[in-house]
């Protein structure tokens, strides 16, 4: 018979190696978890280990510093352990930074749960001559302490097993404070909590005295109660003291435990230091982050990676069999990024693959509109949307190598200064880049921001930020910019990346100045030392995001595909377009009097004004569609084009027979890219705002993405209309800062009057 | 000499003695390990002179003038 699955909860520090011990445990088994709706970031795997015989379900809980209601992670870490009651606890310690680390060890203690601590990074303490006894530091604690390597996979077994024993064993509630200055008080706060039968009384008797937030909401009676038990003019002191007593009990259990030498912090000009002279340098820092992106971008979408077209130089090379690398490794003279290389190899072998398909099928006589229907669902929906997943991987790979080897931290405190500005502290700048990638993860990474203000702020922004999807819509209107009137499509994309991140700015500007008005929040943060990211860990990110992809690729796609091919086929009475006949025996124009041309065309005026709308001819509703069907997935913006079109080559000449104009087709690009996100982004932004902030956040977006578009429409199309919209612009801005002063002036009055009173 | 943090000098260390400050921040300088005794060394400021960076506890913490000034520390003579 088998037990019940015992399930262990990971807890530690952020940096601590938690996701690498998550990894290596579970193996191929790990999946990130579910995203929209899971109003709790945790990811689960399972860990089995055949020698032992030993199976556990693992939880990975996100990295917190403290058990403190300071950040919506610590609320999920802490919530977690109090209420889903996990069987036992690894709190995994950075060895290297013991000193920190064991500060929340002694929170968890608290609470009445099995803990093993999990000593990781022990190698690199001991390669730097120092040693850690992790028996003495467990007879100190009264936990078992298990010294690992999650890196080098050391240990993981005897780790698990503990763990295993540990969870069968129970434990009950100890704090390093019951023998300090306030063992009294502590004891007849428990006695309360005891009385009322709450679960983990120790831990819970604490944060009262402690007056906790979240305590407070949970059990306001109690915490009332525990605050009378300390004396007077005692209740400010209790945090201070207490946060020392825990310090000055982790500084003597863990210098006892350690030996070897020690290294003054001044002395201590590491490899970080080294790197950080130069990546925090008072001039460099600016234009080094600035020429960073400019390289991501370049490698992920350049076709002329060396500018050796733009130069004149026309670069090709001829041999046996040069049409296979022509136009694979160089395009037009120029040679390819790597981004556009993998792209070209993917789109080739798709490609074969369909051409050789409809060979066969025509050849065994298969129906014309069969192959029509497979050639829109499965070549021109799930294959073109493949395509594309070439560049998305290199882009994020790019990405997760600036967040695993500790970039982004040192981005967001040289860039603290600038947006503080704006009302945001730097650590906002993180998520929004991470927007570049996937809005979802995005909207989540939230969570680390301090406020409430902040938090709602950032989320709205991220919508603007051109993500892999997008990116998508982007290659194919560039395309067609490229194509119908002579752009550089690299340049395009570049213009849209950069779009995002300057609308971003000017919203979180005003938003700080009218509805997202607060104190700006404040900015204290670890920098982690530099290290090289681990293969594993980038190959593990690389490959969650390939397999979404293609599923939604083969989910979504595919069915909007279908679709699309249907309702644009056929008309309200289901008769097949292709095959009808005008009176005189014509055949009719493709999608005449289908069901989606007529609704596309009802809703088109909305667009009108934005320049692709009702003005267009042709086609030309195939923009409404587009744009409709881009809130499921963005992805499916550039899909109907195609669809439409019956092929990716296609796609600039049905455009281009719209009669669209530049200003026309720029503004549907900046609409498509900053208007309300797919399903899943909007899912999260649910889930992740607060309450009722959801409807007042797509009326942002929508009010937002529209009032852009039509300014960037008039803007290419008539340009004296700058005349107008610059000093509006202006004005605009003007008016939300008055508006700021005053209300600002006017919470300073009421301070003082309060103040007086 | 005491001084509060947010005006120490690039490599200048001491001791805290005392956290000022309110409700959340305070509580937070408090979880990261600025409690009174705590060593602390600045190490650096970022390109526009806030935030600072400085070594406490063995690990790298950054933060702005603004919050650093609720830290009061006992300066340490360099010989």
């Amino acid at each position: 018979m088998e037990d019940k699955r015992i399930v262990v909860a990971l807890a530690g520090n952020p940096n601590c190696g938690k996701t690498t011990l998550f990894n290596s445990l579970t193996g191929a088994t790990a999946y990130v978890g579910n995203w929209p709706g899971v109003t709790v970031e945790k990811r689960q795997g399972t860990y089995k280990n055949r020698k032992t015989k030993e199976s556990a379900e693992i939880v990975d809980l996100p990295g917190i510093y403290s058990l403190s209601p300071y950040t919506p992670e610590e609320v999920v870490s802490r919530d977690f352990i109090l209420n889903e009651n996990p069987d036992v606890v690894i709190n995994v310690l950075d060895a290297t930074n013991l000193e920190r680390n064991l500060y929340m060890t002694t929170q968890i203690m608290e609470m009445d749960v099995p803990m093993v601590v999990a000593l990781n990074m022990i190698d690199v303490v001991e390669k730097s001559g120092e040693q850690i006894d992790a028996e003495d530091l467990s007879k100190r604690l009264g936990v078992p302490v298990v010294a690992i390597s999650a890196l080098k996979q050391s240990n993981l077994s005897e780790l698990m097993s503990v763990a295993i024993k540990a969870a069968k064993s129970g434990r009950k509630g100890f704090s390093v404070l019951s023998e300090g200055k306030y063992a009294k008080d502590i004891k007849q706060a428990v006695v309360l909590y005891e009385e009322q039968e709450v679960s983990h009384p120790l831990f819970h008797a604490i944060k009262a005295l402690e007056n906790d937030e979240k305590e407070l909401e949970a059990n306001p009676e109690l915490v009332k109660k525990a605050q009378e038990i300390l004396a007077k003019g005692k209740q400010e002191d209790f945090e201070a003291d207490t946060a020392d007593e825990r310090y000055q009990y982790i500084t003597g259990s863990y210098v006892k435990a350690r030996s070897g030498k020690k290294v003054e912090a001044k002395e201590k000009l590491s490899r970080s230091d080294k790197i950080d002279r130069v990546l925090t340098n008072r001039w460099a820092a600016i234009p080094i982050f600035i020429v960073a992106l400019f390289f991501i971008f370049h490698l992920t979408f350049a076709e002329d990676l060396f500018y050796l077209h733009a130069m004149g130089v026309q670069f090709s090379m001829n041999f046996e069999g040069n049409e296979f690398f022509e136009g694979l490794f160089w395009t037009d003279g120029g040679i390819n990024s790597i981004g556009v290389i993998l792209a070209n190899l993917v789109n080739g072998i798709t490609g074969a693959i369909w051409t050789g398909a409809q060979n066969g099928l025509t050849q065994i006589g298969t129906p014309d509109w069969t192959i029509g229907l497979l050639g829109s669902v499965i070549n021109d929906g799930f294959f073109a949307v493949i395509g594309f997943l070439p560049q998305i991987l290199v882009l994020f790979f790019f990405f997760s190598l600036l967040e695993d080897s500790g970039y982004m931290a040192r981005v967001a405190f040289v860039f603290d200064r600038i947006f503080r500005r704006a009302g945001l502290s730097g650590r906002a700048f993180i998520p929004m880049l991470m927007g570049y990638g996937c809005g979802v993860p995005a909207m989540i990474n939230t969570r680390t921001l301090n406020t409430e203000k902040e938090r709602t702020a950032t989320i709205r922004v991220i919508a603007f930020f051109c993500c892999g999807a997008k990116v998508t819509a982007v290659a194919a209107i560039a395309g067609v910019l490229a194509s119908n009137f002579g752009w550089n499509a690299e340049l395009v994309s570049l213009s849209m990346y950069i779009v995002g991140l300057v609308l971003a700015v000017a919203m979180v500007i005003l938003m700080h100045w009218t509805t997202q008005r607060e104190k700006v929040p404040p900015f204290i943060m670890e920098l982690p030392a530099y290290h090289a990211p681990q293969a594993r860990a980038l190959a593990i990110h690389i490959w969650d995001k390939a397999k979404g992809f293609i599923k939604k690729a083969s989910t979504i796609i595919v069915l909007a595909a279908l679709f699309i091919w249907v309702f644009s086929n056929f008309t309200p009475t289901w008769q097949y377009i292709p095959a009808m006949v005008d009176e005189m025996g014509e055949p009719l124009p493709a999608y005449e009097g289908s069901m989606l041309k007529h609704l596309c065309q009802a809703i088109s005026p909305i667009f009108f004004p934005l320049g692709f709308g009702n003005n267009l001819l042709g086609e030309g509703w195939s923009m409404t569609l587009a744009t409709a069907l881009g809130l499921v997935a963005k992805e499916v913006v550039a899909d109907t084009f195609i669809t439409i079109a019956g092929g990716e080559e296609l796609v600039a000449g049905m455009i281009g027979a719209t009669g669209i104009s530049v200003g026309g087709l720029v503004a549907f690009l900046v609409f498509n890219l900053t208007t309300v996100p797919c399903f899943a982004a909007v899912a999260t932004a649910k889930a992740e705002l607060p309450k009722g902030q959801l409807k007042w956040t797509v009326l942002f977006w929508l009010g937002t993405s529209y009032i852009v578009a039509l300014m960037v429409r008039l803007m290419f199309d008539f340009v004296w209309t700058l005349a107008i919209i610059i000093p509006l612009i202006i004005l605009i801005f003007v008016l939300a800062y008055l508006w700021y002063r005053r209300a600002c002036k006017k919470e300073e009055a009421a301070k003082l009057e309060k103040g007086e009173a | 000499m005491k001084k509060t943090l947010d005006v120490f000098a690039i490599g200048e260390s001491g001791t805290i003695v005392k956290v000022n400050g309110e409700g959340r921040v305070r509580r937070r300088l408090f979880d990261m390990g600025l409690t009174p005794g705590a060593e602390v060394y600045l190490r650096k400021k970022a390109p526009l002179g806030d935030p600072i960076e400085i070594t406490l506890r063995g690990y790298e913490l950054s933060l702005r003038k603004d919050e650093a000034q609720n830290v009061e520390v006992e300066v340490k003579e360099e010989k």
